[in-house]
């Protein structure tokens, strides 16, 4: 009973959120209603007893994530409102179909695979947390520290894309402008 | 109707990805396309998490993570392209980036 109430509860408010995020033309109002729409989600995970992914769906998404966004919202213009593509028909065909085949993919598996036998079954006695670190650091170690290389390369990506000479922008000058600058730079430390 | 099983979610997974595939279908402003692909993920990791409790399975809350620390890597990178894409063009439209010159 109760979890049926917090189940459409949950559902309806993170529809609304998400139809909001995908329907507004302002781009602030998009943003909170995708962080509140994230928050949401992550009640899902602890009705479901996945109370560790819940904690690190709002620390990543809430937190990182929506402040990552919020931070790049202040390099563009997004005060003035968002022009949208004009729709046409094919698209919204499109859309269905592919709407309809997912449904039907997604009903269709668990059906077919009836008979699925746990690979990592549930450990008795072990709080979902200590599960997790279980299974994540023998089963899926490799994964894991593939995942962490490909975080490293991505913190580093965004370092050199946005952070560097914030006030020169590199990619709009020209190869002798650049080239100039870095004459001007040898010449100082050769000074 | 009261009793929640798996469909329920699966239900629940497939409206939200829909709403997700929508925004990327109309969206024409980056940052809000980046929005609906945020919607796609979660979407996805609502189903693997409800997978994962109905048949005692803990692999799919291992994928969940995976995909969480793959949306994080995706937000980082797409948006130093981003700002790097402004500060030579002045907007941030689909528009702008479908002709391949540089």
């Amino acid at each position: 009973m109760f979890e049926a109430v917090a189940f459409y509860l949950f559902a309806f408010l993170t529809i609304t959120m998400f139809l909001i995020t995908v329907t507004t033309s302002q781009a602030l109002y998009a943003l909170t209603a995708l962080a509140s729409g994230m928050i949401f989600i992550s009640a899902f995970f602890f009705i479901l007893g996945a109370d560790f992914l819940g904690a690190i769906q709002i620390v990543v998404y809430s937190g990182a994530v929506m402040a990552l966004y919020a931070f790049g919202m202040m390099f563009f213009d997004t005060t003035r409102e968002v022009k949208e593509k004009i729709g046409n028909k094919y698209l919204v065909y499109g859309m269905s179909v592919v709407s309809a085949v997912l449904i039907v993919i997604i009903f269709a598996v668990p059906m077919v695979a009836d008979n699925v036998v746990p690979l990592y079954p549930v450990i008795d006695g072990a709080g979902n947390t200590q599960q997790v670190g279980l299974i994540l650091f023998t089963k899926y170690l490799i994964p894991f520290e593939v995942a962490a290389i490909m975080l490293l390369v991505a913190m580093i990506s965004g370092i050199i894309l946005a952070g560097k000479k914030m006030d020169l922008s590199l990619t709009i000058m020209s190869d002798a402008e650049i080239r100039d600058i870095k004459e001007d730079k040898n010449k100082k430390v050769l000074s | 109707m009261m009793e929640i099983g798996l469909n329920h979610y699966l239900i629940l997974s497939t409206i939200l990805f829909a709403i997700g595939l929508i925004g990327v279908m109309r969206r024409k402003n980056l940052l809000l396309l980046f929005f609906a692909t945020e919607i796609l993920l979660n979407s996805v990791n609502i189903a693997f998490a409800a997978i994962s409790h109905y048949y005692g399975d803990l692999t799919g809350q291992m994928f969940a993570f995976f995909v969480i620390a793959i949306a994080a890597s995706e937000v980082a990178v797409g948006l130093g392209l981003l700002i790097v894409w402004h500060k030579r063009h002045g907007n941030i439209d689909l528009d702008s980036i479908s002709t391949m010159k540089g």
